[in-house]
């Protein structure tokens, strides 16, 4: 029998952002950092960015709706961390 | 018909790239669609599909503000296409396919309902002959996206009525889009000039005169092409460029519209573009 554990560590932006980057950098090829604007240096299309809704929605668990969904929501890691901070239950705890 | 969303309802036939798009065109602008398939399956997913770029649209600004998005209903009948104001048939580029669905659909509607072809090749005449009321049928060449692109080429068959130009008009006002409008021949205008430079660059690449990125980089570096024509055509769908190109090729006799071979063998490969994941460039891995 094992024993498993499982800890629930509130969201920081450091870490999403971190998380972010490394997903970026991954997909783009491209060395990101957290403030780059993925759409101005044309590394990525709109049709990316729906990708990027997509993977925030499935990995924080947070639905991007109404004014929230706008391209200027997805320009740099360091903006979509804040959105996830933002939607993210966990993360508004941890600001209490 | 007039400009107000909530006088039209449209009937989209086919749920494919454009039918789906058109789709996502309209509800996002409140205008009410009725998409009509042929099965559960290709239902469901067209209606994903829709969620999807409707959701695209919003996120790049293309929804007029303040319009709440209408209603899409999903059918496997024509039928429900009956109660329809406009019936945009978006069904593959077989002349043959089309012609059936727009004979069976104009019996269905009222006298009065505007009849829209998409289609990206086919002259108007030719589908005209079938329907009950050819006055009522006019050509709509969406671009894909449709919901980005806010340009159509509108085409006016020989037998178009005056009303149907006023009532295209209209409805694409309601949908923000501009038109010019054009006269009935093979391709119209845009894809009788686009399909053979397609197919142009495609041959240069099976030749070996120039690899794929150096065809599409000097299209784009030096006469300002915003997009090369190779990626333009993985996002068109090589199948719906290959079947575009034989309606083109059995009407015209113009040798630069016969798909050549390097198309041919990506579409029996099942690289159809974009929608596959790869065409003439590999979308897989990296962000496109």
């Amino acid at each position: 029998m094992t024993e498993q554990t499982t800890t629930t560590s509130p969201l920081t932006a450091e870490a999403v952002e971190s998380a972010l980057t490394e997903y970026l950098t991954d997909k783009t090829k491209t060395e990101i950092k957290p403030e780059d604007d993925v759409f101005a240096s044309g590394l990525v299309s709109s049709m990316f960015a729906m990708q990027l809704v997509v993977h925030l929605e499935s990995t924080y668990d947070i639905a991007i709706i109404g004014p929230e969904l706008k391209l200027d929501n997805f320009r740099t890691a360091r903006v979509m961390a804040e959105l996830v901070l933002r939607l993210s239950e966990n993360g508004a705890d941890s600001h209490v | 018909m007039s400009t107000e969303p909530g006088a039209h309802r449209l009937a989209v036939v086919g749920g494919g790239v454009m039918g789906t798009n058109i789709a996502a065109l309209a509800i996002g602008h409140g205008v009410p669609v009725v998409l009509v398939e042929v099965s559960e399956e290709v239902l469901a997913e067209s209606k994903q599909t829709v969620a999807f770029k409707l959701r695209h649209a919003q996120l790049t600004g293309k929804l007029p503000a303040g319009r709440t998005p209408a209603k899409l209903v999903t059918s496997l009948s024509l039928e429900d296409a009956a109660e329809a104001t406009t019936v945009i048939e978006a069904v593959t580029e077989i002349a043959e396919t089309k012609i059936e669905v727009l004979r069976e659909v104009s019996r269905i509607v009222r006298p009065g309902t505007l009849l829209i072809s998409n289609t990206s090749c086919i002259p108007i005449d030719e589908m005209a002959a079938a329907v009950a009321r050819p006055e009522e049928l006019v050509g709509v060449h969406f671009m894909n996206p449709a919901y980005m692109i806010e340009m159509v080429e509108v085409i006016r068959g020989p037998r178009t009525g005056d009303d149907a130009m006023k009532a295209v008009t209209e409805l694409l006002e309601t949908l923000g889009r501009a038109c010019l409008v054009v006269n009935d021949a093979p391709g119209f205008v845009i894809n009788r000039v686009l399909h053979p430079l397609i197919n142009s660059a495609a041959l240069l690449v099976q030749n070996g005169v120039a690899p794929v990125e150096v065809v599409d980089g000097l299209l784009e570096g030096c006469l300002g092409h915003s997009t090369g024509p190779l990626r333009t055509a993985d996002l068109i769908g090589l199948d719906n460029l290959v079947d575009s190109l034989n309606v083109l090729y059995e009407r015209t006799g113009d040798e630069s519209c016969r798909p050549c071979d390097l198309m041919l063998d990506l579409v029996r490969a099942g690289k159809h573009g974009r929608k596959t994941g790869e065409g003439f460039y590999d979308y897989r891995k990296v962000a496109s």
